[in-house]
């Protein structure tokens, strides 16, 4: 297939621009990037993404952040593929922050990353950007070798002739194919000439993670750098009053202190003195702002909302005649609590003003948004924020920080000091675990009817929570007071239901910062949905998978990944019973969430005191092509496990202001005892890939809430799970 | 408090510090040092992330005082490949490419480290027991535990 190379705006790069795809070149001194990028004459670069080496390295500029999730590997092997690299040559470096050549292409003029889209938006143009500069090291080979471009084979990294036997690798050739004139249109491979893609490849970073010489931002050191802890206010809306700075001056190693919007900082020579000097502070709050939310009182409150209409997100049909006439109604309510993403490296940043701007160092997860909040404090023009895009230590959403907070809180640092030094600003877990940018809390309310035939007829559906994207870049998601983000899987529901109405009530005056996390509204919308369905189905006397599928014809990606778990789980076998006294049961779920389709069987035991544990987890997935099916089989479990942690423990809450959790005892994620066997059986697929990062969170809690239906007959309808089963 | 020279014996080499001694072992590695491949992760002993090796023993860096180490043998996850079990459990965690974020691994080596070094064969209880100290927010546990099996299996 022929395609035209859609991005021009890249073309102005091809040429003469080259060290500016330069980015990371680490990070001592800026003079020495200025003579890096003076240097790379010997160097192939034949668009934004990659860079072929006279050392035969092939460097693959990632736009998107590694945070885990595996798309360094999944980018870089798209690349490789096109360009027939071998993948022990492939390097991956990550991209400078520049929307005009580094957007996310499903977002629009903004790089960052989230939503599971990074192998999504990047497949076409990553394809085409390997395609192009195979093509042109061909032509540099046709050229040396004075043969038809056709009688040229490319594999694993080396070009043939095999006619006279000739043969070059990508290095021998960089330098002249650098001379080649860019094609205006590349051949793309058919799937089924795919090498890499769909192999079990190593991961890039696999190496450097387990020798501790990866780098995160925890671990920059600049020369002069100090290190800044803050002191927070207790609650959301505090401000700083007034403050004793002495007792901090007075620890040896304590360089500075300083008053910035969100509290008061101390700046040491080590993260250690550091926190010594926060702890000695003395700081007097004015908390007349200040939130004095208790979350048994927001609950009480969103209750009452629940009782009035919300705004229409879908309806069709009459849901309220159908309901007034059904043979039986059933309903429910489900309380979800706000949720930290805690991310094992606490949010941190460091940066240095110098002469031409200022050099940033981070887990940039919205590269140009987190660079226009730095220019505009430090009055810069953007192109002068330079970010250096470091590992995550995870994110699950939280680093894709909406105004940037942590961000700007060490630019207020650094522009508090003038600039004297370069900061590292580090919080320390309870700085993040009380740092707000929650899963927003929600409460849904479902109603349903079947008629007489067990046929459910009338369906509604009320969600109460505050919106992620107000405030956001993303504030577009938000149309007629509807945040798409607060009902994404709840106003597509996919089974055929002739009355249906779903409604949202956004409260605009919580207080509490929320965000974006792993899964985002399918973390509670798959929940209640798919328990509820459940519910209906036990009501109507059927099979929880057979009368998912009799609703499903219209969405066959559903039911195929519905109909894939349930034979590969056993579903129409009985599950082996428990020991003495143990009770067990299996629990179905199916979830679409970002274009991807995922179903799970959960097995559970539950023993006679009410404690339970998950045994095993098979999971279905259709999120089409599959670049590497060992990254998604990892997202999988991962995703299984952080959906789990979430349903059995998590909970942030609020008493009179106050987070009530600090640290990981009181805010406990899984521990390796409690993680489940995980299966994956992949649909095949030849549509486009579609994301996995944060599908699979999806359907897990309804998975094993429903399993635990099946086991005790008691269904848990407030997460987390905790000690519901022991009462 | 302040400071006093202290000499540690880091991955083999003999370090002399200046550091308060009541500074946790983490920040003398990572801030003095610049031994950077042992992480922060909560300060309380609760994560593991921090975890090194104090005279063959796997203990939590962010709860150690570094006068507490003052002549023991300290080896952190820069030196911990140099030894057998060390180097057999970095290449069963590649091998299996446990890693996702991977801020929390180190620790998690250093631990099963420790484990595999007082017991050749694991069972999942015995890794369940070793391990349940070590966090993973990305849940990597699945293959934690297969990689601890491998390297059991590549020593024996």
């Amino acid at each position: 297939m022929t395609r035209p190379i859609e991005n021009h705006s890249r073309r102005r790069f091809l040429k003469g621009a080259a060290g500016l795809t330069l980015a990371i070149y680490f990070p001592w001194s800026f003079a020495q990037n200025a003579a890096k990028r003076e240097a790379p004459a010997a160097t192939f670069e034949p668009n934004a993404f990659l860079r072929i080496g006279e050392d035969n390295a092939v460097t693959v500029i990632a736009k998107h952040l590694e945070m885990g999730q595996g798309t360094y590997t999944g980018l870089a092997t798209i690349v490789a593929e096109e360009l027939d690299a071998d993948w022990s040559q492939v390097r991956v470096e990550s991209a400078p922050a520049d929307a005009s050549r580094y957007n996310n292409l499903n977002w629009g003029p903004m790089q960052g990353t989230g939503g599971s889209s990074a192998i999504a938006n990047s497949w076409e143009q990553l394809r085409q950007a390997g395609a192009a500069a195979r093509a042109m090291l061909v032509a540099a080979a046709v050229q040396r070798w004075q043969v038809p471009a056709d009688s040229i084979t490319v594999a694993e990294g080396v070009l043939r002739h095999t006619a006279s036997g000739r043969q070059a690798s990508f290095g021998e050739l960089a330098r002249a194919a650098a001379e080649q004139p860019v094609p205006e249109q590349v051949r793309l491979k058919k799937p089924s000439d795919f090498k890499l893609i769909g192999q079990r490849l190593a991961r890039k970073d696999s190496a450097e993670k387990t020798n501790g010489s990866a780098i995160y931002t925890q671990d920059i050191h600049l020369p002069d750098m100090l290190t800044a802890v803050v002191a927070h206010p207790p609650r959301f809306g505090a401000m700083v009053a007034s403050y004793d700075a002495e007792p901090a001056l007075a620890i040896d190693g304590v360089v500075e202190v300083v008053a910035i919007p969100t509290g008061v900082a101390v700046l040491a020579r080590d993260t250690w003195t550091a926190k010594r000097g926060r702890d000695a502070l003395r700081v007097e709050w004015n908390e007349s702002a200040a939130l004095r939310l208790s979350s048994a009182r927001a609950f009480e409150q969103f209750r009452a909302l629940a009782e009035t209409p919300g705004n229409v997100a879908r309806e069709e049909g009459d849901s309220e005649a159908a309901l007034g006439s059904a043979a039986r109604t059933l309903e429910a309510e489900y309380d979800f609590p706000y949720l930290a993403h805690a991310a094992m490296e606490p949010m941190n940043c460091v940066i240095r003003l110098n002469g031409e701007g200022c050099d940033t160092w981070f887990g940039a997860q919205m590269q140009t948004h987190d660079q226009a909040v730095l220019a505009e404090l430090f009055g810069l023009e953007p192109e002068q924020v330079r970010i250096h895009t470091l590992y995550a230590g995870g994110s699950f959403g939280r680093r894709a920080s909406k105004g940037g907070d942590y961000i700007l809180e060490t630019a207020h640092i650094v522009k508090a000091i003038d600039g004297r030094a370069p900061v590292k600003l580090v919080w320390l877990r309870e700085d993040d675990m009380q740092g707000g940018n929650y899963r927003p809390m929600f409460h849904h309310r479902l109603r349903a009817g079947l008629d007489a035939q067990g046929q459910l007829v009338a369906w509604q559906h009320r969600l109460v929570g505050q919106s992620v994207a107000a405030g956001s870049p993303f504030e577009g998601a938000i149309q007629n007071g509807i945040d798409a983000t607060s009902v994404e899987g709840a106003a597509n529901l996919p089974y055929a239901i002739p009355n249906m109405r779903v409604d949202l009530h956004t409260p605009g005056d919580i207080g509490v910062p929320v965000q974006w996390w792993r899964a985002v509204g399918s973390t509670h919308t798959a929940f209640s949905t798919e328990c509820f369905i459940d519910e209906l189905a036990q009501a109507a006397g059927q099979d929880p998978v057979a009368w998912r599928l009799a609703m499903l014809e219209a969405h066959p990606r559903h039911a195929g990944v519905l109909k894939l778990v349930a034979e590969k789980a056993g579903w129409s076998q009985p599950l082996e019973s428990g020991k003495n006294g143990e009770r067990r049961g299996r629990g179905v779920a199916v979830h679409e969430a970002f274009g991807s389709f995922v179903a799970q069987v959960a097995e559970v035991t539950v023993e006679s005191d009410g404690r339970y544990r998950v045994d095993r987890v098979v999971c279905a997935v259709d999120c089409g092509i599959v670049v590497n099916p060992d990254v998604v089989l990892a997202q999988v479990e991962g995703g299984v496990g952080f959906a789990l942690s979430a349903a059995m423990n998590e909970a942030i809450t609020f008493t009179d202001g106050n987070v009530d959790q600090s640290n990981f005892h009181d805010y406990s994620p899984l521990r390796i005892a409690d993680m489940p066997r995980v299966e994956l059986h992949i649909v095949p697929s030849t549509a486009a890939p579609t994301g996995i990062g944060e599908p699979p969170v999806a359907p897990l809690a309804p998975a094993v809430v429903n399993a635990l239906a099946a086991a005790t007959g008691k269904r848990v309808r407030r997460l987390p799970i905790g000690q519901q089963l022991s009462g | 408090m302040g400071h006093f020279m202290i000499t540690l014996n880091i991955n083999g080499e003999e370090k002399s510090v200046a550091v308060a001694p009541d500074t946790p072992l983490l920040w003398v590695l990572r801030d003095t040092l610049q031994l950077t491949g042992t992480k922060y992760g909560c300060g309380m002993s609760l994560c593991g992330a921090c975890t090194v090796h104090m005279d063959g023993q796997a203990v939590r860096s962010c709860s150690t005082p570094v006068s507490a180490a003052a002549g023991a043998k300290v080896i952190t996850i820069e030196g911990v490949g140099e030894g057998v079990t060390g180097k057999a459990v970095q290449q069963a965690w590649q091998g299996l490419d446990v890693v996702q974020c991977g801020y929390c691994q180190s620790g998690q080596i250093m631990s099963a480290v420790a484990l595999l070094d007082g017991n050749r064969t694991p069972t999942d209880a015995d890794i369940d027991q070793a391990m349940g100290g070590n966090l993973c927010r990305c849940a990597t546990y699945v293959r934690i535990r297969a990689a601890i099996h491998d390297a059991a299996r590549s020593l024996a």
